[in-house]
């Protein structure tokens, strides 16, 4: 049924080099731990909010200027159907808690030796051809009733995205003050 | 630069720097977003595609993600640029914990245990279970923690809080749930008073 199973060498070299920084990262992190996002959920252990939103932030200004002075061609943003986004984002998080990893930190566990982990994805497997069989009754049931397209905040609301990018920085900026005072109350500093 | 890569820890703001620069790397010289889960679905497609390639070749969902593009029939590969970063995100996390020393083999983790008990079998029969959840839900949503989460976020697409909110929100009941509400600092030693 394929013509080519294999994308072209260049493409796969990128993807692997890819992968080989941000599962290095994710492991240096601490975020393919199963303690560290479960205790994330419980208000425990905020690694997992720092690190996103730390990529959030440092990503959306990079991409932001990239766009600006025309060094990208475009965004690739996924389309707004919220139902599915939803009830979608809802059901992973039932997922996420009970496996203990999303499915990239899953795969990246893998490699760190938990074989937990390992178990998890064969259940991701599983579960991505389950929800193809489901998919026309899913989608008939959640999909398209709230689709506003494939937009962004700073479209819908008419205005540019650096004010969304410096809004997000500065919440983000104020969490991570306020949560690093909470962490070292007797004023010792945080581990580097 | 190996003795930092030789520490078993690095800060959460400089790995999550060190994935918005990625980011900007794989926009740049890819035009791709990082993204992991829809590889998943191309993995059931070509497992159960070796059994029975008709059945996978009329399925809705796996022509929407692998058909080939308009005017042409067939798929498009499914081992592609995320199939292989998905692959290298295990090699890539084997030698991180490798140069930190912090490879082990691991069935139950201790959160885990000291909830649920130290049975393998259990543990094992949850993560199969979430996985299926977490996956389903990912493609119901269009998107995990990597392509909605991170790539998305940073896009300030609607689509992708929108799945943000809700995975979190949904993640704290069900934490609450299995846990129970039992707020405090990291490590679950005696609760401190705030300053």
């Amino acid at each position: 049924m394929f013509e080519h199973f294999f994308a072209d060498p260049k493409t796969l070299l990128l993807g692997a080099l890819t992968g080989l920084v941000f599962g290095f990262l994710l492991q240096k992190g601490g975020v393919t731990q199963y303690n560290v996002i479960v205790n994330q959920f419980r208000f425990k252990d905020f690694t997992v909010l720092k690190t996103m939103l730390t990529a959030i932030v440092v990503g959306a200004i990079g991409i932001y200027a990239m766009l600006q002075a025309g060094l990208i061609g475009g965004l690739s943003v996924k389309a707004a159907d919220l139902g599915m986004n939803a009830v979608g984002g809802a059901v992973f998080g039932v997922g996420m808690v009970l496996l203990g990893y999303c499915p990239g930190t899953a795969l990246a566990a893998v490699g760190q030796g938990s074989r937990d982990a390992a178990v998890g994805v064969a259940g991701a497997i599983v579960g991505a051809g389950v929800y193809a069989e489901a998919y026309p009754v899913v989608q008939r049931t959640f999909g398209s009733f709230a689709n506003f397209g494939k937009i962004t905040f700073a479209e819908a609301a008419h205005t540019s995205p650096w004010w969304f990018v410096a809004g997000l920085a500065l919440v983000a900026i104020g969490l991570f003050v306020w949560l690093e005072r909470r962490e070292s109350p007797r004023g010792r500093p945080a581990s580097a | 630069m190996l003795s930092i890569c030789r520490k078993p820890r690095w800060s959460p703001y400089l790995v999550g720097a060190g994935i918005g620069v990625l980011s900007w790397a794989t926009f740049y010289f890819m035009g791709k977003a990082l993204g992991t889960s829809t590889s998943f679905v191309g993995a059931a497609g070509a497992i159960a595609g070796a059994v029975a390639p008709e059945h996978v070749a009329a399925n809705a969902y796996f022509v929407k993600e692998y058909g080939a593009k308009a005017g042409a029939t067939g798929f498009k590969p499914v081992f592609d640029w995320q199939m292989a970063l998905d692959f290298a995100l295990v090699a890539g996390a084997f030698l991180a914990a490798w140069l930190g020393g912090t490879f082990r083999t691991e069935r139950v983790p201790s959160v885990w245990a000291e909830r649920f008990g130290p049975s393998v079998a259990k543990r094992y029969a949850t993560a199969f279970a979430g996985g299926f959840i977490l996956l389903f839900g990912a493609r119901m949503a269009g998107g995990c923690t990597s392509g909605h989460g991170i790539s998305g976020g940073l896009q300030l697409a609607v689509s992708s809080w929108t799945f943000f909110v809700s995975m979190f929100a949904s993640g704290v009941v069900v934490a609450a749930i299995l846990f129970g509400l039992a707020p405090g600092r990291s490590g679950g030693g005696k609760e401190v008073t705030r300053v």
